[in-house]
């Protein structure tokens, strides 16, 4: 009984996550390599030139970034500042946040920790799936996040696709419209698979910088648990000599 | 000169105007425990290590957090990547939490499993379910520190249920607010309560418990009691002293514990979304209310009970009480349950077949209290909150139905 009762309180604990969007869109898993440095420096590049113009990263320094992803202050400051910040500055941009609060709706979110919180997967599907939606303020609607407040600001890469859609009989047998697919109906200067690689470094790279110390952590963990483990040894047979008179 | 001790030198120094060996002798040295421990008895002391974790990481902690509502959420991603191994205080911080109530409810387990609360052990129980409540407040008040939105959504949803107690609830929510809705007066107050005076609640009353246990001695698996068996030496034929002998075998335990501990906070230190929430990321916001408000996972069974009472008579108290009595059912233990017998070892198939489905009801309000709720899941909710009750209701009756063992005079291998 007490192996049956410790078995459930293992099982009921490491539960799943979210597996869907907000819009019950099925996510497709991102790709992402956190060892991969060319991945990141091109996820870090596509981020300061198309997203953050409008959203900040307040918590991150530009030097951690370059020394995390294989860049030297020099080149941070050549290819990755725009906003005169200095090196040693978090990302933070330019837009007052009241403005954007006009103009958007909502002020776009600060995203130093949006991989954290919304999952990679999210975000990998969220940048794939804009498509041309007329009812929309910027003419675009998102599958992952429905009605976002954000226009595609990818487009010139991806292109703009449009919904395709399949009748389905729910389980009460109405019938309801599901998104089946996008169909390109005007090509971006990227190949789609092109696109999806972009997005998958920038994904990687808002994973990153989600949480920077991630593979320093799991370095000293394999060292620690090394340790434990052979504190382990150490104490067993203590205490085994100790009990030794124990009858 | 000598003391009653017979220590000379510095020690016998210190003995003549603080009894130090005396309390080395009384609490480790010559302090008999049981030989019969089994791996339930690990926990209290893994409780202890815990707490001292939370101490030590806490101090360090509050070097650098900020507790104002402009500045929470940055100080902990400051101290997330600006402070040397900050990263590994908060994660050992939010792991050692969780950590205290998994150590802590398995500890509770086991004096079900083995009758510990039973006479003389009476106050030793209810010093602890006294340390479990306080227990969950510094958790409540610790989690809305990082002022994410399941901290703001979460102590907004608790402080609200105070609301419905009738005539002076509303009033009283604001008290313990400060303010009309959480704010930053409230994470002012939390923090203040978090650090410094549950704490010292808290290190008082695992004191108290410790030497109430200490004055008893020890329960132990067969549910005997060690001192009505003494040798010629007047020491227990069934104890050993607890140093050197549960001092190795409590740090092998402390092992093996902390690979657990170091393996979640080294490789998955959000567990999943249930240590660290995936909504706690996004920085507390008044304005937007979560799709899904759920507690953490250690307040999740109580939190299940509370709201698998529909509400009638125009008020949703019925809840609260509810969930209030889940708790305050653990005070009446040791007299609800008569049985003269302490050990499941040696109760019937009653006792066992009721321990099990209470435990198993538990840990489906467990599982429930995260979901959003569905009407299947509420009648499921219900069904398990009335095990859970009817347990307790049930253990005065238990020992005239029930076929006990004999209980042996010593404890067994």
């Amino acid at each position: 009984m007490k192996k049956i009762i410790i078995a459930l309180a293992l099982l009921a604990l490491p539960g799943l996550t979210l597996a869907s969007g907000d819009g019950g869109y099925s996510l497709a898993k991102a790709p992402i390599d956190p060892h991969d440095k060319a991945s990141l420096q091109r996820g870090a590049k596509l981020f300061v030139n198309y997203c953050m113009g409008c959203h900040s990263l307040d918590y991150q320094r530009y030097n951690r970034l370059g020394r995390d992803i294989g860049l030297t202050d020099e080149q941070v400051k050549d290819n990755l500042i725009f906003t005169g910040a200095k090196v040693g500055d978090t990302m933070k941009n330019a837009m007052p946040k009241a403005d954007a609060k006009r103009w958007f709706g909502v002020t776009p979110p600060d995203l130093t920790v949006i991989a954290r919180s919304r999952g990679v997967d999210y975000l990998y599907n969220y940048l794939q799936t804009f498509y041309l939606d007329p009812t929309r303020p910027f003419g675009v609607n998102n599958a992952v996040f429905p009605n976002a407040g954000m226009p595609h600001v990818l487009w010139e890469l991806q292109g703009m696709q449009k919904p395709i859609y399949a009748m389905h009989k729910d389980a009460a047998g109405t019938e309801v419209k599901v998104l089946k697919g996008f169909e390109l109906v005007q090509p971006g200067s990227m190949s789609p698979p092109e696109y999806k690689e972009a997005t998958a470094d920038l994904t990687n790279f808002l994973a990153y910088v989600g949480e920077p110390i991630k593979l320093e952590r799991q370095r000293i963990g394999i060292w620690v648990l090394l340790f434990l483990a052979l504190a382990t040894v150490v104490f067993y047979l203590l205490k085994k000599e100790y009990w030794k008179d124990v009858h | 000169m000598a003391n009653t001790q017979g220590t000379t030198g510095l020690v016998g120094w210190i003995d003549e105007r603080f009894p130090l060996t005396k309390m080395m002798r009384e609490h480790l040295t010559e302090y008999y425990a049981p030989k019969n421990f089994n791996f339930w008895y690990f926990f209290g002391g893994l409780a202890i290590l815990v707490l001292v974790n939370q101490i030590l990481t806490g101090i360090w902690l509050t070097m650098n957090y900020k507790p104002a509502a402009a500045d929470a959420f940055a100080s902990v991603e400051y101290i997330m990547r600006d402070v040397d191994w900050g990263w590994l205080l908060r994660y050992m911080h939010s792991t050692g939490a969780s950590a205290f109530f998994i150590v802590v409810y398995l500890h509770m387990f086991r004096a079900l499993l083995y009758g510990s609360y039973k006479k003389p052990r009476e106050l030793i129980w209810i010093f602890g379910v006294v340390i479990f409540l306080c227990l969950m407040a510094e958790a409540f008040m610790g989690y809305l520190l990082p002022w994410g939105q399941m901290s703001f959504w979460g102590a907004q949803v608790i402080i609200n249920l105070f609301s419905a107690i009738p005539v002076i609830g509303p009033d009283l929510s604001v008290w313990i607010r400060g303010d009309y809705v959480v704010s930053d007066v409230t994470l002012n107050r939390f923090f203040s309560l978090h650090v410094i005076a549950l704490p010292l609640v808290l290190l008082g009353l695992v004191v108290a418990h410790i030497i109430a246990l200490h004055e008893v001695g020890s329960n132990n698996p067969d549910g005997v009691e060690i001192k009505k068996v003494k040798g010629k030496d007047g020491k227990p034929l069934d104890g050993i002293p607890f140093h050197p002998y549960y001092t190795v075998k409590d740090l092998l335990g402390a092992m093996v514990f902390l690979i657990f501990f170091a393996l979640i906070i080294f490789f998955m230190p959000e567990m999943g979304g249930y240590f660290l929430e995936h909504p706690n990321f996004d920085p507390a916001d008044p304005m937007k209310t979560p799709p899904h408000i759920a507690p953490v996972w250690y307040f999740t069974p109580f939190y299940a009970i509370l709201r698998a009472v529909p509400s009638f008579a125009g008020t949703q108290v019925w809840g609260v009480l509810a969930m209030g009595g889940a708790i305050v059912m653990l005070f009446f233990l040791p007299w609800l349950d008569r049985s003269p017998v302490k050990s499941i070892r040696y109760r019937g198939l009653a006792f066992k077949l009721a321990l099990t489905a209470f435990v198993i009801s538990f840990l489906i309000l467990g599982y429930l209290g995260a979901l959003p709720t569905t009407p299947e899941r509420t009648t499921l909710a219900q069904i398990c909150s009335i095990i859970y009750f009817a347990f307790f209701f049930a253990l005065p009756i238990l020992p005239a139905i029930e076929k006990t063992k004999p209980v042996p005079e010593r404890v067994t291998k």
